[in-house]
């Protein structure tokens, strides 16, 4: 019984692969996939970034089930998913979570890349890639959080579109037709809607497997930046690596519980975040005739929030922050400094890097807190900090003093 | 590094409820495990608010469900409105004739305790005082200028505010300190404050019916998580043990 099953699935997958490369893309991107064996604690953040990026799309796909894309009915159905819709609540938080989660996700991914190097050759276009992602997910969480049609949403959907209004000629007819409306309205929730649930989402997965295909043609970068394809056996596999399967999916395996924990705990514990995820003002409806006392996109958004708020003239400002977003994508050419790791390179690149997360991170407090004289001085300060990171970056990265990089990778 | 998560730390809770007048709030002390403090609740909620104010995104049958209170109490005591028990908690006002009665159209109030906080509801419930110049004929602490009488007079009685003289030189400055109870309602000060707590946490039910739940649920999923972290743990260890 037993052997005919084999035989049968056998036959089966042999049909499968006469047709369509099966065996051949489970090789290629798992089964036979060699990543480097000296992955650490950083490393999980992509396969954590996939698994944010599903818990998006089923919950988001449940969601749509019950919300009404209408500015008379938005904020009651939502409402509606959390108290009449039978475990709507949890779908409800795990997308609102998921939201933030897939932020803090991300952000470590890409400090990961910071850290080892990992933009620079031949990992150029897998940086790009990822930026392009960055910024779909950007557009995303944006676009989704005008959808609960609170208080928030509506403002702070306005403060940013009324941003393209600074550039000159164009500005305002562009503002009026990204509103759709001479304010934001029904127009507005309803092509916010559209693009939340399908264009945005398409574009994200198409982004997110041509980055896995770029992935899986260079090949993975590792924590001490040393090409394991330089060191390969008789049969052509490198020295230092290990098949993604079953190595690193059970490796994985552990993170995504690990990281669930956490996860979980946030959404039956603080689903809010005390204001941080669920802004407390978001639980008023949209009244377009009442502007709130202290208008603050979500944490993620907020240090190019500050950028934008430190520069005194609205146009700069606006040029400021889109700056500070797309400088990332000129990141692999910044940088001048053959050595990829943190490990090899000097004290000095060390301190920069130290500087530009703590700016980073300063900034994105000073983007929630109402202005004050000092703080608005704070924030200039480190919005200069933040570009000198990269645009000193050609400098510095040149009289970093490295040490030697290994042949092969160090494991244990 | 631990100086800075701890200074981190420190800076969180800033992005606390906005809004209170500078007035300290006081502590609600909410508990949602306490059905018959939410019942209570549930009962002051439907004599005194929801005659102007709806929570029209909860239902009477979901409140009798979480709350314990069995349907055919709840229809004889509760529904006022409506003779349905399963529909929304809505009110008989419209809004445009609210808006020319009060002034103002009060707010639905099934999530207010997600917007202001239980804290500051409960506040608010305490601090009216008497005030002539108001229309309403009182004014409140945590929310000046509020157009919403003080409904629950005749329990509480009226209340006047504190003041203290300090003396700056050649000026007295008066500097208000507080509440005091001027003339007495129905109940004593302790029997007030445990209607405004039972109020405060019904309000909290109602912003949130799933809290009733969600920590449970919350607590068996990690609990599984934990158990799960044990397999899949052993199975990496497993594994790479031939990793070299």
């Amino acid at each position: 019984m037993g052997k005919k099953i084999v035989d049968l699935l056998t036959f089966l997958l042999g049909w499968i692969d006469a047709r369509f490369p099966l065996t051949k893309m489970w090789n290629e991107h798992l089964g036979q996939y060699y990543a480097p064996k000296n992955f650490n604690f950083w490393y999980f953040f992509g396969s954590l970034a996939l698994v944010v990026l599903i818990n998006q799309f089923v919950t988001g796909i449940w969601l749509t089930m019950s919300y009404k894309p209408d500015g008379e009915l938005a904020f009651a159905s939502v409402e509606y998913i959390m108290r009449d819709v039978p475990w709507g609540w949890l779908i409800r938080y795990m997308h609102a979570v998921g939201a933030s989660a897939f932020f803090v996700v991300i952000y470590l991914h890409m400090f990961r890349g910071l850290m080892y190097g990992s933009y620079k050759h031949p990992r150029e276009l897998l940086w790009i890639t990822g930026m392009f992602i960055y910024l779909c997910l950007m557009a995303e969480a944006f676009l989704g959080y005008l959808l609960p049609w609170g208080q928030m949403s509506y403002w702070g959907a306005k403060v940013i579109i009324s941003l393209f209004g600074a550039i000159p000629y164009i500005g305002e007819t562009l503002v009026l037709w990204i509103a759709g409306d001479y304010v934001i309205s029904d127009v507005t929730l309803n092509r916010f809607f559209s693009f939340h649930v399908i264009a945005v989402p398409i574009a994200l997965l198409g982004l997110v497997c041509v980055h896995v295909l770029a992935l899986h043609e260079v090949g993975s970068n590792n924590p001490d930046g040393v090409e394991i394809k330089k060191n390969k056996d008789k049969n052509g596999i490198p020295l230092d690596g290990i098949p993604f399967h079953p190595y690193y999916s059970v490796k994985d395996l552990v993170g995504v519980v690990v990281f669930l924990i956490f996860f979980a705990s946030i959404i039956f514990f603080a689903p809010a975040m005390n204001g941080y995820f669920l802004e407390h003002n978001n639980f008023v409806p949209a009244n377009p005739m009442v502007t709130p006392e202290h208008i603050a996109p979500v944490w993620y958004f907020t240090p190019f929030y500050a950028i934008l708020r430190a520069v005194p003239d609205k146009l700069l400002g606006v040029v400021a922050m889109g700056a500070a977003v797309m400088v990332l994508f000129l990141l692999p050419w910044l940088d001048r400094n053959p050595v990829k790791s943190i490990r090899y390179r000097g004290t000095l690149y060390k301190w920069i890097l130290g500087i530009f997360v703590v700016s980073f991170v300063a900034l994105g407090w000073l983007g929630m807190q109402q202005p004050t004289e000092v703080l608005t001085l704070m924030a200039r300060i480190f919005s200069i900090l933040y570009f000198a990171f990269f645009l000193l970056m050609p400098f510095y990265s040149k009289w970093d003093k490295t040490k030697p990089v290994p042949d092969r990778v160090t494991y244990k | 590094m631990k100086k800075l998560i701890s200074i981190c730390l420190l800076l969180l809770p800033t992005m606390a409820f906005a809004n209170t007048g500078g007035v300290h709030l006081d502590h609600a002390d909410v508990d949602l495990a306490d059905k018959p403090s939410l019942q209570r609740g549930a009962k002051i909620f439907v004599n005194y608010c929801l005659s102007c104010h709806s929570a029209s995104f909860a239902r009477f049958s979901g409140v009798a469900k979480d709350l314990d209170i069995p349907e055919d109490v709840m229809s004889k005591n509760m529904l006022f409105v409506s003779d349905k028990i399963g529909s929304n908690m809505d009110i008989a006002m419209k809004a445009e004739d609210a808006e020319k009665w009060l002034g103002k159209n009060p707010p639905d109030l099934s999530v207010i305790a997600r917007s202001r906080g239980a804290d500051w509801i409960y506040t608010f419930l305490n601090s009216y005082y008497l005030d002539p110049s108001r229309s309403t004929g009182v004014n409140n602490r945590v929310f000046d200028k509020t157009a919403m009488p003080h409904v629950l007079w005749e329990l509480q009685g009226w209340q006047k505010l504190a003041y203290t003289e300090e003396h700056h030189g050649e000026e007295n400055k008066k500097v208000i300190t507080g509440l005091k109870l001027v003339s007495p309602g129905k109940m004593n000060e302790e029997s007030y404050r445990q209607v405004t707590h039972d109020l405060t946490n019904f309000l909290t039910y109602l912003g949130e019916p799933a809290l009733m739940v969600r920590k449970k649920v919350g607590f068996w999923v990690i609990l599984f998580l934990l158990i799960l972290l044990i397999p899949a743990y052993k199975l990496k260890k497993e594994y790479w043990k031939d990793v070299k």
